[in-house]
């Protein structure tokens, strides 16, 4: 053997050693998308782990935070780093469901629990062998789809145009849209989709009018949730329009103005933690991370997305004891048992909701994980 | 589809094809005279658009600090380079010149309070954004196409993707990852029969068949423009004719920026502008810069509100495909070009 190939063969030995920190240190692998299109996601998200705690049952817990640039190669690389290098115990990510679905993998491959902060149900449906290792912190689409067409029941709604996204999002809302609205006996009259970064939408707003729907539901994240709802005003539209929770940032507000008043949709209940209801089992929960976030980054600068990455901590750090009564972290052991602690939450309260897992419901969120909000004077106000 | 749909689609499509012609100019402006196919256009709309906004909202936007940046970069370089050749009488124009409007609008936002930056007249404020935005140009193409003037389009191209990622990514750092809209210039509507005009719609017709004029003026009425006119004919004979090449390459980048910031700030108000918005916008550019063969402007201008046109309607008849109609345009146009005109092979060294 050479020297050159002894060294060769000594250095990773050498570099691993000093890598691995004492056996007690929890490590907690984080991929999320803090640039690229879904960087309004990945930024609260990257604050909220910041906010986590970093002692749970006496045991120091490292975050190792990684950004995935919304690309889910990258994601990919990102997992297999934090579980080859950090010898990570479990990974939160990562922000959007693509990304999310391509870590699932090498989660599985390397039997790590891994806790997706993305929308999309098909996460963690339909329960494989897979998905046995995979939680999801943020409620699923159907979760809030649902609130929306009871609250069109409610209101007399019978036809509804939708325009949305013309990618996984907006084609994933009018899916789960479509599918329970039409139980309802609701009528979808026009689907129109426009892209992201559009400048004008009137074409597909002008087809919208000439359906005459009783209400419009856009399908959209964030700020480019504006430009429908303020074209269609603009058009001189009068219904209602319901917007879905992937708007629920300051950011929207304020780009939207006096465009966005009126708007209704469905909010994890942190959004509005301050007009819960005392008897409400989620507020002292939300209203916790509410101002944690805001004493740090601001008064409003709340949005749901960080709430999902502190929910994930939240199912963490109540896994945690639990697991190391098993087993010592840093062994596939501890990976198992901080699964199976996490797969047996039982009424956890959390920013969003009251997580309820179970061997078939990863995600655990119930009715109680959303409300319906509508945009009064600039902020949120809950229907009651 | 009645009349009223028929017109309130086509002057949805004229209001965004008159953008697409602006930066379509641009594109074939800075090709001609460069060789370079500037993908990077799109980002000065979205600077100009964000800088704006950062105004508006009286903060210092980031933008400036690249400016200054650059402009000492090219203060260090050219300087060093003058020191050698000991022209030291050289020294205060480069200085001056890269650096002192940057230095200046820092100081002067900077030293104004927040509510008194986002209280400033609108005109001033506009003219602050552009006083930023198009020394960007100018010093961009010191720094980034200078050194490899003489190198093949391919080169050039690869650099200018390089550039475009680059300005993407600082665009993140300065502005964040959310959408702003600005304030219009004026609010209202003109009613015309059954059409109902923005105020905004106008401004940006007549601000873009105004910079047209102005552009056009310029390339036939004044020096400088004879000399874009005359490096875009032939580089070597206008060097031969004692035109600095690297004076015309500064200047169609200053223009190029002054066009994509004024685009920019033109848009801002009818819809949310992100840090990437630009690339979309100056790639719709593109295609009717294409159309107009990368050579021609008033091909490429109507190319460009065709684009516009085009995609207004497609967005009523099949929003989904939007976009695929739009682009897949630019097969046809190519076939006839490649048909029609004269292919001749560019001389690689």
């Amino acid at each position: 053997m050479s020297r050159k190939t002894l060294i060769a063969a000594l250095l990773p030995l050498a570099t691993g050693l000093a890598a691995v920190p004492a056996w007690a240190d929890i490590n907690v692998g984080v991929s999320l998308a803090a640039t690229g299109p879904a960087a309004s996601l990945g930024i609260p998200e990257k604050n909220s782990i910041a906010l986590l705690p970093t002692t749970v049952a006496g045991q120091k817990v490292n975050y190792i935070v990684l950004d995935d640039a919304t690309d889910s190669t990258t994601a990919v690389k990102n997992i297999k780093k934090l579980i080859s290098e950090n010898k990570v115990d479990l990974v939160i990510g990562s922000s959007t469901t693509p990304s999310s679905l391509a870590m699932m993998d090498v989660a599985v491959e390397n039997e790590t629990p891994m806790i997706s902060m993305a929308g999309s149900a098909i996460v963690v449906e339909p329960m494989d062998a897979k998905r046995h290792w995979v939680f999801k912190s943020a409620q699923n689409d159907a979760h809030m789809a649902t609130a929306i067409v009871e609250h069109m029941t409610n209101n007399n709604v019978h036809s509804v145009a939708f325009i949305g996204f013309a990618d996984a999002y907006g084609q994933g809302w009018f899916k789960e849209f479509a599918k329970i609205a039409e139980a309802r006996k609701i009528k979808i009259v026009a689907n129109e989709s426009y892209q992201r970064n559009d400048t004008s939408v009137t074409g597909q707003t002008l087809k919208i009018l000439a359906a005459k729907p009783d209400a419009v539901l856009v399908g959209a994240a964030g700020t480019p949730a504006v430009l429908p709802q303020k074209t269609l005003k603009e058009k001189g539209y009068k219904g209602a329009i319901y917007q879905t929770h992937g708007v629920a940032n300051a950011d929207f507000l304020r780009v939207g103005g006096k465009d966005v008043e009126g708007a209704l949709l469905p909010v994890g209940p942190m959004m509005v933690a301050e007009q819960l209801p005392n008897d409400n089992p989620v507020k002292k929960s939300a209203l916790e991370y509410v101002k944690k976030y805001e004493g740090v980054h601001g008064k409003g600068s709340i949005s749901s997305f960080g709430g999902h990455a502190w929910d994930a901590g939240v199912l963490l750090s109540n896994a945690i004891p639990a697991a190391l009564k098993k087993a010592q972290p840093g062994t596939k052991e501890f990976r198992k048992a901080l699964r199976d602690a996490i797969e047996g939450s039982k009424n956890l309260p959390a920013a969003h909701g009251i997580f309820n897992m179970t061997p078939q419901d990863h995600q655990g969120f119930d009715q109680r994980a959303r409300v319906m909000v509508k945009v009064e004077n600039g902020t949120w106000k809950l229907i009651k | 589809m009645d009349l009223q749909i028929l017109l309130l689609l086509g002057q949805d499509g004229l209001t965004n094809g008159a953008i697409y012609a602006l930066l379509a100019l641009a594109l074939v402006l800075v090709f001609a005279v460069t060789r370079v196919i500037f993908l990077p256009q799109g980002e000065f709309v979205a600077y100009g658009a964000l800088t704006l906004a950062a105004i508006q909202a009286g903060k210092l936007p980031g933008t400036v600090w690249l400016a200054v940046i650059l402009g000492i970069a090219v203060v260090l370089i050219d300087g060093g380079l003058a020191l050698k050749s000991g022209n030291l009488k050289r020294l205060p124009r480069i200085v001056l010149g890269n650096l002192g409007l940057p230095l200046v609008l820092l100081g002067l936002i900077s030293g104004l309070e927040a509510e008194a930056l986002a209280a400033l007249a609108l005109p001033l404020q506009i003219l602050l954004t552009l006083g930023i935005v198009v020394p960007l140009g100018p010093l961009l193409y010191r720094l980034v196409f200078q050194p490899i003037a003489e190198a093949s389009s391919l080169v050039l191209l690869i650099v200018a993707v390089a550039l475009h990622m680059t300005l993407i990514g600082l665009g993140l750092v300065f502005f964040g990852a959310e959408g702003f809209r600005t304030q219009p210039f004026s609010d209202g509507a003109l009613e015309i029969g059954p059409l109902l005009l923005q105020h905004q719609t106008l401004w940006i017709l007549f601000a873009s068949a105004a910079l047209i004029a102005v552009l056009y003026v310029l390339f036939e009425r004044t020096v400088y423009g004879k000399a874009l006119r005359a490096t875009a004919l032939n580089r070597t004979g206008a060097r031969l004719m004692g035109i600095s090449t690297t004076m015309a390459g500064k200047l169609s980048l200053g223009l190029a920026a002054f066009i994509g910031a004024l685009s920019g700030v033109l848009v801002s108000p009818m819809t949310t502008l992100y840090y990437d918005s630009g690339f979309l916008i100056g790639l719709k550019g593109f295609v009717g810069a294409i159309i107009g063969g990368l050579a021609s402007y008033p091909v490429a201008a109507l190319g460009a509100v065709l684009v516009g046109l085009l995609e207004s309607y497609s967005s009523f008849y099949a929003s989904a495909f939007k976009e695929v109609i739009v682009f897949t345009l630019i097969i046809p146009v190519l076939v006839w070009r490649s048909l029609t005109s004269h292919h001749v092979e560019e001389e690689e060294e």
